[in-house]
């Protein structure tokens, strides 16, 4: 069998194909627009290579059958959309814990409540902030483009494994809907490494395994909990990712996250050809979030400024790491529209009073905060 | 002098946590034996419910999951579709398998999920306190239906057993209770057979054994036993509801 060098491919199934790669074979998920192609694609591709897709009847169903498989040693995927997303929460915090991998995805929409199927981030507090009960951490990673999406999936089931914890991979429905060339490597397919706790089966082990998160006495609940801790502290410090874009002398930062990102980036390019020292910091990891590389920026610019397709969420965690050494502003559009160039150049002439070149738009639109 | 009767090694040395009477340490020994019998152990992997059977993981000796309040079939789910080879079953309560989890039960049985379920009905909410579950009795009194459950504002018992008969995938339904020797006997014979089921990967498998709460019921341990056979056996008949074209039918 052939491969070509570069395919074109659509976000939602360059998250299947990222997958497939990372060495998933179990993929357990409920409909939900805008992820559909996701489900699709691996519905058709996993029988092919002998794993297993199980439409669940519910999200909740399906976040359950995840912390089955993982519980039984798979590295184990499912996928939805934001009001999908909330029904698992339940799910999710269970499998912190219990100390389960699984990696989820989070094709974000419109809301609050049934919203609309449009591009948004409005859920980045529920992602970064524990969306369920009780203290735990998931691991979240942003791609930006298509390429990106697939070697995020192999990051996320590696870090998983690893941690032995939840990662959630967040896009948006311009994200998985969009295509962009893909190069093809083939054979490269991880395994995941040797899980001697999976309740597998006790087979010639000393003893059965037990997985579960129940710690009725409080003082091993806690010591569970600052366990938790030690992990949570380990990853902030050691799996900070962002990209820095013409960041160097930037006096002005612009903090985007995934398709945002995007517009970002082209913001920047626009205001450095009318003299203004911009650049941009693109958070990879939402959690943890990239605050050393914030903090760093923060020592030599001006200013920041936060653009997100939300009322404002990510640009809390910019302040926190900030601390008030500089200003920290905010351009959003939430509820499914993406900020346009203009609309962001607008936002940087109205900070810094200089932007030859940019257009008023109306007040209405987009939000300051 | 040979041993006649001796501890299930698919139980753990653990006394269990169960108040007097109660009937799921009966329940226990029975899926141990059955798993003894068919010498499946060392590849069985349970899923244990939210309520009073919490803690089945400490008193089955075998690989063990603990999953969310109603959602052992989905967890069950997982794991088998992971492991076709390895034999998987849930135990749940009727709060678990019959209230919050009534959609996880009826999906897996649709999909015909080749797991075992031992649903274990004793009418009430034991752990929480109480409270009345979706197969108390009319006119029963729980901590939430102080004057007894009235058919007009909290509806009718659930039938699950003769519920999930009418689905394709489940393979083998029966209703079995343990509350007399003779009826412990033959719960016994139709927890292996369920088991007996899913070995031959036909499909879903569930047994739902009638139980007692001599706590939560108000009742003496002996009174409660035969409050169950006078009560509860009338509304929820013994027998086998579905069974494998193939097999014989037994007494339940």
């Amino acid at each position: 069998m052939s491969h070509l060098p570069r395919v074109l491919m659509k976000g939602n199934e360059a998250f299947g194909e990222g997958a497939v790669r990372a060495g998933c074979r179990h993929t357990f998920a409920y409909p939900i627009t805008p992820q559909s192609e996701l489900a699709h694609f691996l519905a058709r591709r996993l029988p092919e290579i002998g794993g297993v897709f199980v439409q669940a009847e519910s999200e909740v169903s399906a976040i359950n059958m995840v912390f089955g498989a993982a519980a039984a040693g798979a590295r184990v995927l499912t996928s939805s959309s934001s009001p999908g997303i909330s029904l698992m929460q339940e799910g999710i915090s269970y499998i912190a814990g219990a100390r389960l991998p699984c990696v989820i995805v989070n094709v974000m929409r419109g809301g609050p409540g049934l919203g609309n199927i449009a591009p948004a981030q409005g859920d980045y507090f529920q992602a970064v902030k524990g969306g369920g009960h009780g203290d735990y951490c998931q691991i979240v990673l942003a791609p930006a483009s298509v390429p990106e999406i697939i070697e995020m999936m192999i990051l996320a089931f590696d870090l998983a494994d690893r941690y032995r914890n939840p990662v959630m991979v967040v896009g948006d429905g311009v994200l998985g809907q969009m295509m962009e060339p893909v190069e093809i490597e083939p054979g490269e397919t991880r395994t995941a490494p040797a899980k001697p706790w999976a309740t597998d089966g006790q087979g010639d082990r000393p003893a059965p395994n037990i997985i579960s998160s129940l710690n009725i006495v409080p003082e091993d609940n806690e010591r569970f909990n600052l366990d938790l801790a030690v992990m949570y502290a380990e990853i902030r410090r050691g799996e900070q990712r962002c990209e820095e874009y013409r960041l160097d002398d930037a006096e002005l930062v612009l903090v985007a996250f995934g398709t945002v990102a995007r517009v970002a980036k082209a913001v920047v390019d626009r205001a450095r050809r009318d003299g203004i020292r911009a650049g941009v910091i693109r958070p990879i990891t939402l959690w943890p979030f990239p605050e050393d590389s914030v903090k760093r920026a923060a020592a030599r610019a001006d200013r920041f400024l936060v653009v997100e397709m939300s009322l404002g969420q990510m640009v809390e965690d910019v302040r926190l790491s900030v601390e008030g050494e500089k200003p920290v502003h905010f351009f959003g559009r939430p509820g499914g529209l993406v900020p346009t160039v203009r609309e962001v150049c607008n936002e940087v002439k109205r900070i810094t009073g200089v932007m030859p070149g940019a257009e008023d738009v109306p007040a209405a639109t987009g939000v300051d905060r | 002098m040979p041993k006649t009767f001796q501890r299930p090694q698919a139980l753990t040395d653990k006394p269990f946590h169960y108040c007097p009477g109660c009937t799921h340490g009966i329940i226990h020994r029975l899926v141990a034996e059955a798993v003894d019998q068919l010498a499946v152990r060392k590849k069985t992997v349970g899923v244990c419910p939210v309520g009073c059977a919490v803690f089945a993981y400490d008193y089955f000796n075998c690989d063990m999951i603990q999953a969310a309040h109603g959602r052992a079939p989905a967890v069950a789910t997982g794991v088998k579709r992971v492991l076709p080879d390895r034999v998987v079953f849930t135990y749940q309560g009727d709060g678990d398998l019959a209230a919050i989890g009534t959609a996880e039960i009826v999906h897996a049985a649709a999909r015909g999920e080749k797991i075992t379920t031992i649903f274990v009905n004793n009418a009430i909410y034991g752990m929480t306190g109480g409270q009345m579950a979706p197969t108390t009795l009319l006119g029963q009194k729980t901590t939430t239906t102080p004057h007894g459950r009235d058919r007009e504002t909290a509806g009718s018992p659930l039938r699950v057993a003769e519920m999930l008969s009418t689905i394709d995938g489940a393979v083998y339904v029966s209703r079995v209770s343990v509350h007399s020797p003779r009826h412990v006997r033959l719960a016994g014979r139709a927890i292996k057979k369920a088991f007996e089921v899913q070995l031959s990967g036909q499909g879903f498998s569930v047994v739902e054994v009638l139980s007692t709460c001599p706590t939560n019921w108000g009742l003496s341990p002996r009174e409660a036993l035969k409050w169950l056979g006078e009560n509860m056996v009338p509304v929820f008949p013994l027998g086998e509801f579905r069974t494998p074209s193939a097999e014989e039918a037994i007494e339940c």
